[in-house]
């Protein structure tokens, strides 16, 4: 293209809001104002929600957000108000979740529940859920405590742990990731809503992930479960938090390379390329070993520590939409000529029970 | 081999003229037998034939070991209802032969197992005693099968008694085990050694004989389940979840059958996704999942799965979800009569879960409509954006009926109101709940629709027009007022009752498998009392103004059903103006066996002072 003319100088560029690589400005992420306490470990936990999608530039149309009830349940009405969400029974959003990744294998399903959504009342689809090892990431935003009724103890409570009004919490408390990882999820983790950093490159990793991603996030209930003698409290956990290691996650669209010492981290390549580093602080912690996470949190529990990481990763096994051998494009817009059989398979059906 | 010591009882008297295709035939076995296969080969015999037939099983709860009843039923006249008289029996159970035996009317008939000599329990029935291990022994030399292939023994015995064609019996016997030449091999001799041993041991004392007719062209034998999930099927069903509960498992277990048969691509890839759930609470939300995101759901229940999806199901009503659930009801309450049949559970489907919540229900009333009303509900699940319920029972859905053959569905699938990105960005202004057209119904979008426009926020609680929440009381009252004006649009929408007979004092109403009874009653008022009863069969809820209509033309109409609380009953009462009601009557049948004709008519009769 010869040409002398020269072009007109081009006016330097306004600084406009910035944007993802999909041209969305973290506002296009976000939801409508919380209604949640001041201060609640789950409002950080939206935020993180928002910056993990603006980062990875996940198109929000693209995402369905499912929850069951409770305090937890109530945020996907926080976060990303243009993705589709259903907020559905308690301790059933496992059904929905999974009936509507069926029905559209072609959407990411994010699913937000609590400690009494996930570990009591909704045990029994919770287990199935990690079973089939479904891709989506749930998230367990975790206090020990029901909220929403006002503070009676959930079944992730320590033993030991005290309610505002004295009563001591005497039953084991149910690790939902030692549960998982035994069950069949992927990609098992526990982080805690404080803990900014290692949250959101958890989240982007899980939101990477084509299997359950499961991940408990310890979320202290400020109005109440934040005292003294509560194991869920800000001051609990920052006294207690045990990382396994440093979580560093590397979309594939970013080309970054990072020198680390071998032997100090441990590299793993999602399904769309990005990279999950993990730079050991716990020497010996294999996080693609099941047996030696769910070990390692037993003797956790025993140390009163609180481990978080990613505990447990498997990027190898079928997930349950692989399973199913379906067709690829979405189940809900096959047109009738596919979902109908032709007249000739009546005419065979019939004259066989003639 | 008379004998002129003893006197013939009257009931047996050689004289007797014949009775030709009328008659039903009972086999008493123990459950886990194979006598299933026997019975069928009888029924498709019978069927062959050309001679109207239905099939009952009646059996335990139980994996075997327990004594299981199979009642064929052959008619000229192409009544397909449960008789209550047995007229021949096959005794091939110990324990319950001697019950068996003294509960059969004076003139009938038994063939019966001969070590149980239940020929000495009374002189005025037609005994035919056979050595059924004998006979086994020598066409069986392989022990163990012994058990399976005695009951094809009776077969034959009752073939040549009744007159049935041998030719028959082989091909239905080669049908039976189509796939298994051996066992078809060794069933064709069991049933030509019971044949022989009868040519040569037994005389024909009974009137009864089936006689060759050309009623079964074009028809064919088929359960309510397996119609159900041929309809399914053809429906365009993508996405099916269940749980395991007698009797609807094979409901499911059929669809399974089908699917995988006749919906992959050529590819190899399955153009659906079949899920067995943890229980009927996950069942019923994957379906609520999948028609959110837009797929074709379905699961299939019966009475206490019902119960386990009552707070899914008034989600589901009040966040308008599409959804299919067949209840394939059994008899309750509690664990109930698993394996017998009632329609008991009219009025906890109408209104399941809590708060003002109802439901669409299908009422079909034979195998055909199973398979009809299986793309009904679907096309109505999606124009109404609801639940609807399809009400079968154990007794349409697990026994063997006859029927025309099933047509090719000639509307297209009717996926309700869903807005796609086009239209959506056409509009000035979307909410999901607004009733754009007065008919109640709103416009719905599909998750993953692109638009930055499209996506709400779907939730069982407080919601506006747009979907967002509210606790406002006009909101709220505004809300349940649409819910339900879209139910009353349903009215018109939901198939039809159907009538026949008009202008005469007396009517009849029902619904569901009670249809075959009611139609023999009506025959048999008529020629035994002189009463013409009009009938109508109601199809589905809410109630179609014709049933309003109906009831106002006649003196008085007898609501007949099968359950102890006349549930229909109350329904209607709920619906009707308040001047209908006192020309209600309630028959309700409840003893977890099908309802036969003689029960209807003779309550009718008594009513009528006939």
């Amino acid at each position: 293209m010869a040409t002398t003319t020269v072009p007109p100088q081009a006016p330097e560029p306004v600084p406009g809001p910035k944007k993802n690589r999909i041209g969305l400005q973290v506002l296009d992420y976000r939801g409508s104002k919380t209604t949640l306490c001041a201060g609640c470990g789950h409002n950080v936990i939206s935020e993180r929600i928002i910056d993990a999608m603006y980062e990875m530039g996940i198109q929000p149309e693209r995402l369905m957000k499912l929850s069951g009830i409770g305090c937890s349940s109530k945020t996907p009405a926080y976060f990303s108000a243009r993705s589709f969400s259903f907020n559905s029974v308690h301790g059933r959003m496992p059904a929905i979740a999974t009936g509507s990744i069926l029905g559209n294998t072609s959407m990411m399903a994010l699913g937000v529940s609590g400690d009494g959504d996930t570990a009591s009342i909704g045990m029994g689809q919770f287990v199935h859920l990690m079973r089939r090892n479904l891709p989506m990431v749930y998230i367990i935003e975790d206090n020990g405590v029901y909220g929403l009724t006002k503070g009676q103890f959930s079944a992730t409570a320590d033993v030991g742990s005290k309610l505002k009004s004295g009563v001591i919490n005497d039953l084991p408390a149910i690790d939902t990731c030692a549960l998982a990882i035994q069950l069949g999820a992927t990609f098992v983790g526990r982080s805690f809503s404080g803990d900014k950093q290692q949250l959101l490159a958890m989240l982007k990793a899980a939101l990477a992930h084509r299997g359950t991603a499961m991940l408990d996030v310890i979320s202290p209930c400020v109005t109440f479960n934040d005292h003294e003698g509560s194991t869920k409290s800000y001051k609990f956990m920052k006294d207690h938090e045990e990382p396994i290691h440093d979580v560093k996650f590397i979309p594939h669209f970013e080309n970054i390379e990072v020198d680390y010492e071998p032997g100090t981290t441990t590299e793993v390549t999602m399904h769309d390329g990005s990279k999950l580093r993990l730079r050991k602080l716990e020497e010996d912690y294999d996080a693609t070993n099941k047996i030696q996470a769910v070990s390692r949190l037993m003797e956790a529990h025993e140390k009163q520590e609180v481990l978080t990481g990613v505990l447990y990763i498997n990027t190898e096994a079928q997930n349950f939409v692989e399973m199913l051998n379906m067709v690829p494009e979405p189940l809900s817009s096959l047109p009738e000529s596919v979902t109908r059989p032709p007249q000739s398979v009546l005419d065979e059906v019939m004259a066989e029970l003639m | 081999m008379a004998t002129t010591e003893v006197a013939v009882s009257p009931h047996l008297a050689a004289d007797r003229s014949p009775i030709v295709n009328d008659l039903s035939l009972q086999v008493g076995t123990v459950n886990g037998s194979g006598s299933q296969s026997s019975n069928s080969v009888l029924l498709r015999t019978i069927f062959q034939m050309g001679v109207p037939v239905s099939g009952k099983n009646l059996f335990p709860s139980n994996i075997a070991g327990l004594p299981t009843w199979y009642t064929i039923r052959a008619s000229k006249h192409g009544y397909v209802a449960r008789k209550r008289e047995v007229d021949f029996l096959v005794a091939m159970n110990a324990e319950t032969a001697k019950e068996d035996v003294m509960t059969l009317e004076p003139g009938r008939a038994a063939i019966y197992d001969e070590p149980l000599k239940l020929n000495e329990l009374r002189d005025d029935v037609t005994f035919y005693p056979v050595p059924f291990d004998k006979l086994t022994a020598t066409v069986c030399p392989e022990a163990k099968l012994r058990k399976l292939v005695k009951n094809m023994v009776y077969v034959g015995v009752v073939a040549n008694l009744l007159h049935l064609d041998m030719a028959e019996v082989e091909k239905a016997i080669r049908s039976q085990f189509a796939k298994k030449k051996k066992a078809a091999d060794m069933n064709w001799s069991a049933a030509q050694a019971g044949y022989d041993y009868a040519v040569a041991n037994l005389t024909k004392q009974d009137p009864y004989k089936i006689e060759p007719m050309d009623e079964n062209q074009g028809k064919i034998i088929v359960d309510g389940n397996g119609a159900a999930a041929l309809g399914a099927m053809f429906a365009g069903v993508t996405v099916v979840t269940w749980y395991p509960i007698t009797p609807s498992s094979s409901l499911v277990e059929q669809l399974i059958d089908y699917m995988n048969q006749y919906r992959m691509t050529p590819e190899g890839k399955a153009t659906f996704a079949i899920v067995q759930a943890e229980d009927e609470l996950a069942a019923v939300g994957m379906v609520l999942g999948a028609g959110w995101a837009g797929a074709r759901s379905m699961t299939s229940t019966s009475g206490p799965g019902i119960s386990l999806m009552g707070e899914f199901a008034g989600l589901g009503y009040y966040a308008e979800v599409p959804g299919v659930i067949w209840n394939v009801q059994r008899t309750g309450p509690s664990t109930g009569l698993p394996t017998r049949t009632q329609q008991a559970d009219l009025l906890s489907t109408a209104f399941l879960s809590h708060g003002d919540t109802k439901h669409i229900m299908l009422l079909p009333g034979s195998v055909k409509e199973c398979y009809e009303f299986a793309g009904e509900a679907f096309d109505a699940a999606e124009q109404f954006q609801t639940p609807v319920f399809v009400l079968s029972d154990l007794d349409l859905g697990m026994n063997n009926w006859m029927s025309d053959k099933f047509e090719y569905p000639t509307k297209p699938l009717n996926r309700g109101k869903v807005l796609h990105k086009a239209e959506l960005e056409q509009l000035a202004e979307w909410g999901r709940y607004a009733d754009v057209d007065g008919d109640g119904i709103p416009y719905r979008t599909l998750p993953g629709t692109d638009s930055p426009r499209a996506a709400y926020f779907t939730r069982g609680s407080g919601h506006n027009a747009k979907a967002q929440y509210t606790e406002r009381s006009d909101d709220y009252e505004n809300n349940m007022a649409r819910l339900s004006r879209k139910f009353e649009t349903a009215r018109n929408f939901v198939p039809q009752p159907m009538i026949t007979g008009e202008g005469n004092k007396v009517g009849i109403l029902a619904f569901g498998s009670s249809n075959f009874a009611v139609l023999e009653s009506r025959d048999q008022l008529r020629t035994e009392a002189a009463l013409e009863a009009d009938y109508i069969r109601v199809r589905a809820y809410p109630f179609h103004k014709r049933v309003a209509e109906f009831i106002n033309a006649h003196e008085h109409v007898y609501v007949v059903e099968q359950n102890r609380d006349a549930q229909m009953l109350s329904l209607l009462k709920l619906d009707l103006d308040v001047a209908l009601l006192p020309k209600l009557r309630s028959y309700a049948y409840s003893d977890g066996m099908p309802l036969d004709a003689r029960s209807i008519t003779d309550f009718i009769k008594n009513q009528e002072g006939k």
